[in-house]
């Protein structure tokens, strides 16, 4: 029973028709973490099909004037614009190794859902996406690419047509398609084994970024941030700088229009112990246990839950969370394009909104490592109509 | 005796081959109109009912009962209402066998000891857990058995041997067996090959199965039947009857009513 489990939180909440194909899961993972031809495999494509290993920039400009070093993990110049990549590749070997001939995902701001569709190109798997309806409208660069690599985009009406019901549909998919279709999850979220599984694919980044920062600074980060929705990508960066206790983690999480709001995706900060989409994690929800509808400027921010083992890393205190606005995401957004020539996807802007926060008020020298986990190519249409006032 | 077992065997006595069993949303459109869809069911000869609470995520049903969820919940009904609808109910059928169909986000809602309480309090009998897997179910089989209500599982009818062997030993009143695999809905067309499943489940001495999703129409429960259920269950055909009718009650009423009726004179031998 403890199998899956981060502390308490974690699980395998499915209806039991899946749990076969999540146990199918668990031991492919197992066998193909052991086996060197898949690892080899996995490598060689990280490597020359997604460009690994990605730079660590030491920003020039950004927080030029204050005491801080702030370097940034570059999962933005990954294939595909986003770390999302790293776990897709591996997911996808896995689905091959069990036979399955066709993939489904969901998707948020359409990162995961581009990263399957070249997943599925390349191996020549048939991919479905399912996308909330909101989102298809707001990402439609995202459908397009998705749509050029073969993949069929499936929009969800239901709920607040976000990522979360995005989610419900893949599950439900799924149900029925198991035995020949393999749910790629983009998110360290969900039941178990996909948290366990989307970790150890995304650790790549913080092992990379982790003797980067040695060779580069000549000594550990004081700070490792990275921005929380599903989170994937906080989890990879933080794996292996879990056991430096002198290293202090920080997970950023959407606080929409502010967390006293109620337009917020801050699961972390203001959820509850429950159960969404396969796992006992924290959600966002009313008293009755409803799930909440979130809001973030981020697609990819926009969900009520989180994965169980950000959960877990809250309660014990390991990781501490912070929220960033809508507002102070946009600004960063335009800071890292003026000042250092980046366009940062609006999720990982929230990382760096909070980086250079810290940055500003700092009295003493620090180190900085913030995942820039995504690409903004997608944001910008968003963007200028945001700074344009078009939406306010 | 709890209320299935002497359901089963008033079933049996009537020399019927096993049980109708109607699925509805608890509040759907509304409490009154809901209530009164339950009574007209039970006067059309439903055996039991099987009933769902409103959650915002059903992942495990299809769309027509997405969108009675989504009715339910529209019109204001939570939680408190929907056990108030069971009490009511139960208040004036001492007999009718009533199973709850819930998420686990609304068992961890008020926390799992209270709500199997509040179940017991309302007067259902039996909760399943859409969300909640045998693997999981340890500790929300404990809260259902301290509260007096019984437990039930799903079986699949792909599942290994040792996952029925769980599902029969948590499971009280009756065992729920999947007609086929998928999300909740109702089908034209339905094949159904359970023979390995019943008999693995009589093996490990599993409450008697009633197999559901996907029963539409009276061929099915006949052939739910002829595969050796000991019940049917129709979900998406009986909620489609109501969605078919919002805003004229009365044709509502009387479409669910000659519905069940229908599909109840199928379990005649």
């Amino acid at each position: 029973m403890t199998a899956g489990r981060f502390g308490r939180f974690g699980g395998m909440y499915v209806p039991e028709i899946l749990v076969p194909a999540l146990e199918q899961l668990e031991r492919a993972f197992a066998e193909a973490e052991k086996d060197p031809s898949f690892q080899a495999e996995l490598a060689g494509l990280l490597r020359d099909y997604a460009g690994r290993p990605t730079p660590l920039y030491l920003c020039r400009n950004l927080v030029q004037g204050t005491p801080v070093s702030l370097y940034l993990k570059r999962e933005d110049l990954l294939h595909g614009g986003a770390h999302k990549t790293n776990q897709v590749l591996g997911q996808a070997l896995l689905a091959r190794r069990m036979g399955k001939t066709r993939l489904i995902a969901e998707t948020g701001a359409g990162q995961h859902g581009v990263a399957t569709a070249l997943a599925g190109a390349l191996l020549k798997l048939p991919v479905r996406v399912y996308m909330g309806k909101k989102d298809v409208e707001r990402q439609k660069q995202n459908v397009f690419r998705m749509e050029l690599m073969g993949a069929e985009v499936v929009p969800v009406a239901t709920g607040g047509a976000t990522l979360k019901d995005a989610i419900n549909e893949a599950m439900r998919d799924w149900s029925a398609s198991y035995t020949t279709t393999h749910y790629l999850l983009g998110t360290a979220a969900g039941p178990h084994p996909f948290p366990t599984i989307v970790r150890e694919f995304q650790r790549v980044i913080g092992k990379e970024a982790r003797a980067q920062v040695l060779e580069q600074a000549g000594r550990l980060p004081d700070i490792v941030a990275a921005c929380v929705g599903g989170g994937s990508n906080a989890i990879g960066m933080f794996a292996d700088f879990i056991g430096d206790a002198s290293v202090a983690l920080v997970g950023v999480e959407a606080a929409g229009k502010g967390l006293d709001s109620g337009l917020h995706g801050a699961t972390l900060a203001r959820g509850r112990v429950g159960v969404l989409h396969g796992a006992e994690t924290l959600v966002l929800q009313d008293e009755d246990g409803q799930i909440a509808e979130t809001h973030s400027i981020s697609a990819g921010l926009d969900y009520p839950g989180v994965g169980p083992e950000h959960a877990h890393l809250a309660s014990i205190g390991r990781v501490r969370y912070e929220g960033v606005t809508d507002d102070a995401a946009l600004q960063a957004f335009q800071a890292l394009a003026r000042s250092e020539g980046i366009l940062p996807a609006f999720e990982s802007a929230h990382a760096l909104a909070w980086a250079m926060a810290y940055a500003k008020n700092a009295s003493k020298p620090g180190v900085l490592v913030v995942n820039l986990s995504g690409r903004g190519d997608k944001d910008v249409e968003r963007a200028r109509a945001l700074i344009a006032g078009e939406s306010r | 005796m709890n209320r299935y077992a002497q359901m089963f065997d008033k079933v049996r006595a009537e020399g019927r081959r096993g049980a109708f069993i109607p699925f509805f949303m608890l509040g759907d459109p509304d409490v009154e109109t809901s209530l009164a869809l339950l009574e007209a069911a039970v006067a059309a000869g439903a055996d039991a009912l099987e009933l769902g609470i409103p959650f915002s995520d059903p992942v495990a049903d299809g769309p027509v009962i997405q969108a009675a969820a989504e009715r339910a919940l529209g019109s204001g009904v939570r939680p408190s209402s929907a056990f108030q609808i069971v009490a009511r109910f139960r208040a004036a059928h001492p007999e009718v066998p009533v199973g709850l169909l819930v998420y686990a986000n609304l068992v961890f809602g008020p926390g799992v000891e209270v709500f199997y309480e509040r179940t017991a309090v309302a007067g259902a009998d039996s909760v399943l857990v859409a969300d909640v897997p045998v693997r999981e179910g340890t500790r929300f089989v404990a809260a259902a058995r301290t509260a007096g209500v019984s437990p039930v599982f799903i079986a699949p009818a792909d599942a290994s041997p040792a996952t029925l062997r769980r599902v029969a030993e948590m499971s009280e009143g009756y065992t729920y067996c999947l007609a086929r695999s998928g999300v909740t809905g109702a089908d034209d067309a339905l094949t159904l090959s359970h023979d390995a499943l019943f008999q693995s489940l009589r093996e490990f001495k599993a409450p008697p199965p009633v197999l559901g999703f996907g029963i539409a129409t009276p061929a099915h429960v006949r052939a739910a039947l002829d595969a050796g259920a000991a019940g049917a269950i129709s979900g998406s055909a009986v909620v489609k009857r109501v969605q078919d009718h919002l805003g004229d009650r009365p044709a509502m009423l009387r479409a669910v009513g000659e519905f069940v009726a229908a599909m109840r004179a199928a379990t005649e031998r």
